[in-house]
């Protein structure tokens, strides 16, 4: 977490503003949110870079004037950020090469189309064949093979990062319902910003605390993943076995703090529910046994091979579109980027224990359900590390009011990937702008990618191998 | 083969005997709260402060699980004691007004005796729709059909298209960009047709209620036979419900 007096955030004018970011991008950093915000009745553009070498954030802003020169062709990373850009805060962007909506279905998507003959198109959702949340994905395919695939999303938009007003219990509980599967790792990454924000600090105990349900939710969520991947290949065992794990690690959060979710275990300052040590030691043996059942049920898929000859190969993300595209998380670390917030942006207990980054280099559906099976085993040791030995004292510790006119970036490693949270806030410390970013922001145009050569009917074990969140997306 | 095998013995049998025998929640579970304004001194408002989902009215001494999210924030602010979450799962409720807790608790009404209810009995087919559910409710609706829960022992069956389910089980608060999908999807089943609102969200829009992006929950769109509620409800919560209009639990 970083905190910075607006004032010291440099104002560059454009083409230095531009240059900037390139140069940053050139240097191998990352875009990791990139935003307007109302300042003094204008627009201001703010870029947060990430610079994995030097493990530090760098922020950039630029005023937005009559028009701003699009970035996108230069750097492809932002495309997706620069359309927001134009439909939230009305951005005129001159040279974006795909300038269509994000969320907002007030106009007719113009869906890019293949032409001739042989060539036709597939349109599937928003509502899908299955418990899953709505979205559009357009295949212009050729036979079998789909040449492109255009997804748009926007279903899901409840509007949530408008009614963020500033710190407080409201804006705690509509974090954890910012996708429903990342809630620990969303407030985590608020806790952090109100925390950096009150340049306060969460007490040791709560800060294990965090990082054992952060983990167990990764936990949870990979479990579940592997086996719906299982799932989509008809090899029912895993399937079923891993449907049930999921819902017992599920079950150790619950025990934890009431909610399956997480929620209401996280709050600024610290944590509101403890681990006692009987409590710990319950959980420890639960998970013991089911990281052993999991690692039954898992190596089951790796010595089929008719499941394996499903997962290689299927799907693959080049190293470089994933560079290009600032993918996060599981999907960039299955194309052998080591990029891992724990790792590269350590905040919380991830600053004192290490987390090896788990990576593979296919790129493919393999790779994606690879890694997740690595983090299973590194999160679970992890857990079963920190759970016998939490660190005494308070749970939580009261937090000063919310600096004024100040800016605080947080980075989480969710089960997805990372989620940004920035806040900036105005003279009396409300929030003039608090901007969420999920993992799936960067990650959906990675699955469209994935697609291109791919038979049709790949699409579920692709878009499965992503795991992407809509709401996450669509806030 | 073996290996399967193996892998099977050693997994074991894992379906519960919900409803034959209570569900094993933690004691830390928030479910049904137990409220007794009685003891709140006049004036205090701690509580509707403290909610962030507006489901306390301290002035009318009610409050709506339709809008609550179960964070007990509430309980923690009360001095006086008057609101406890217990762990008591069956929330589900027939009609909107069941799901306000007023001092004097009132008890949900039985289900209404209506012909589609019959005819559901032992085969009951439903269509999901998330209108802007944070795939929290999602989740715990999907882990019904896992083997801990095998909903398809009692008949009911989430199913993939419209024209083969009998209700629709909706979440979320219901988003402007999915409204026509949701009414689409509804005019698709063929009647006599039902729809359960699963969540806080679909209740009434939960923590969204009043923004401009949706509609404040599924009943402003479509006519609701059963609400769900929780954020999101435990999938006993979601069971007890579906059950329900089964007519396998009263």
């Amino acid at each position: 977490m970083t905190l910075s007096a607006l004032k010291d955030i440099p104002l560059l004018g454009q083409a230095e503003f531009r240059d900037a970011v390139l140069a940053a991008v050139g240097r191998k950093a990352r875009v990791a949110s990139f935003f307007g915000a109302p300042i003094g009745g204008r627009t201001r553009i703010f870029a947060v870079l990430a610079h994995p070498e030097e493990g530090s954030l760098g922020v950039l802003s630029c005023d937005a004037g009559e028009s701003f020169p699009s970035l996108t062709p230069d750097c492809p990373q932002v495309h997706l950020f620069e359309r927001e850009l134009a439909e939230d805060c009305g951005v005129r962007l001159k040279g974006h090469p795909w300038l269509k909506p994000v969320r907002s279905h007030r106009t007719a998507t113009n869906f890019y189309a293949l032409a001739g003959s042989e060539v036709h198109e597939v349109a599937v959702g928003p509502v899908h064949a299955g418990i899953i949340e709505p979205g559009h994905f357009r295949f212009q395919c050729h036979g079998e093979t789909v040449y492109h695939l255009e997804i748009m999303l926007g279903y899901q938009h409840r509007g949530i990062e408008k009614t963020l007003k500033g710190p407080g219990p409201r804006t705690l509980r509509l974090m954890e319902t910012a996708a429903g599967d990342s809630s620990i790792a969303h407030a985590s990454a608020y806790c952090q910003v109100v925390e950096a924000l009150a340049r306060g600090h969460a007490p040791a105990r709560a800060v294990v605390l965090r990082g054992v349900a952060l983990e167990l939710e990764r936990l949870a969520n990979h479990v579940g993943d592997l086996g719906a991947l299982a799932g989509d290949v008809g090899f029912l065992p895993t399937a079923s076995y891993c449907g049930r794990l999921r819902g017992d690690l599920l079950n150790l959060t619950a025990a934890a703090c009431g909610s399956r979710f997480g929620r209401g275990w996280l709050r600024p300052g610290g944590v509101d529910f403890d681990l006692e040590e009987d409590l710990a030691d319950q959980c420890l043996e639960k998970l013991d046994a089911a990281l052993r059942d999991a690692g039954g049920a898992v190596e089951l898929l790796w010595s089929s091979p008719s499941v394996i000859a499903r997962f290689e190969e299927t799907g693959p993300v080049s190293r470089k579109a994933a560079q290009e595209l600032g993918l996060v998380g599981v999907a960039a670390r299955a194309c052998g980027i080591p990029r891992d917030a724990r790792y590269e942006f350590p905040s919380g207990i991830f600053r004192m224990v290490q987390i090896p980054v788990s990576v593979w280099k296919t790129g493919d559906v393999f790779a994606r359900a690879y890694v997740r099976w690595l983090e299973i085993q590194r999160s679970g040791a992890f857990l079963e590390e920190q759970l016998p030995a939490l660190p005494p004292g308070p749970l939580a510790v009261g937090l000063r009011p919310a600096a004024s006119d100040s800016l605080a970036v947080s980075l989480v490693e969710g089960w997805r990937g990372e989620v940004c949270h920035v806040a900036i806030t105005d003279a009396l410390g409300k929030f003039l702008k608090y901007k969420v970013t999920d993992p799936s922001f960067h990650n959906w145009m990675g699955l469209g990618l994935a697609l291109r050569g791919t038979p049709i009917s790949d699409f579920p074990l692709c878009n499965k191998s992503f795991n992407l969140s809509y709401c996450g997306f669509d806030l | 083969m073996i290996k399967a095998l193996a892998a099977r013995l050693r997994q074991g049998y894992r379906t519960n005997r919900y409803p034959v025998e209570a569900p094993s929640l933690p004691p830390r579970f928030r479910g049904k709260p137990a409220v007794d304004f009685s003891k709140c001194p006049p004036g205090c408002r701690a509580c509707e402060k403290a909610c962030p989902s507006r489901a306390m009215d301290a002035e009318a001494k009610t409050l709506d699980l339709g809008r609550c999210v179960f964070c007990a924030d509430c309980s923690r602010a009360c001095p006086q004691g008057s609101l406890k979450f217990t762990t008591d799962h069956r929330l589900a409720a027939w009609k909107r007004e069941d799901l306000v807790l007023g001092s004097e608790f009132r008890k949900p009404k039985g289900a209404p005796d209506t012909p589609w209810r019959r005819l559901y009995g032992r085969s009951l087919k439903l269509r999901q729709v998330s209108a802007g559910g944070c795939n929290a409710c999602e989740a715990d609706i999907n882990v019904l059909s896992t083997i801990t829960y095998d909903l398809g022992r009692f008949g009911i069956q989430v199913v993939a298209s419209p024209r083969h389910a009998d209700g629709l089980i909706v979440t979320g608060p219901v988003t402007e960009n999915m409204k026509l999908a949701l009414e689409k999807t509804y005019r698709a089943l063929p009647p006599p047709r039902f729809v359960i609102a699963v969540g806080a969200c679909a209740c009434s829009g939960g923590l969204f209620a009043g923004n401009a992006e949706q509609s404040g929950g599924v009943a402003s769109v479509l006519p609701v036979d059963l609400f769900i509620p929780g954020c999101p409800p435990h999938p006993f919560t979601i069971l007890d419900g579906l059950l329900r209009v089964v007519g396998k639990i009263g």
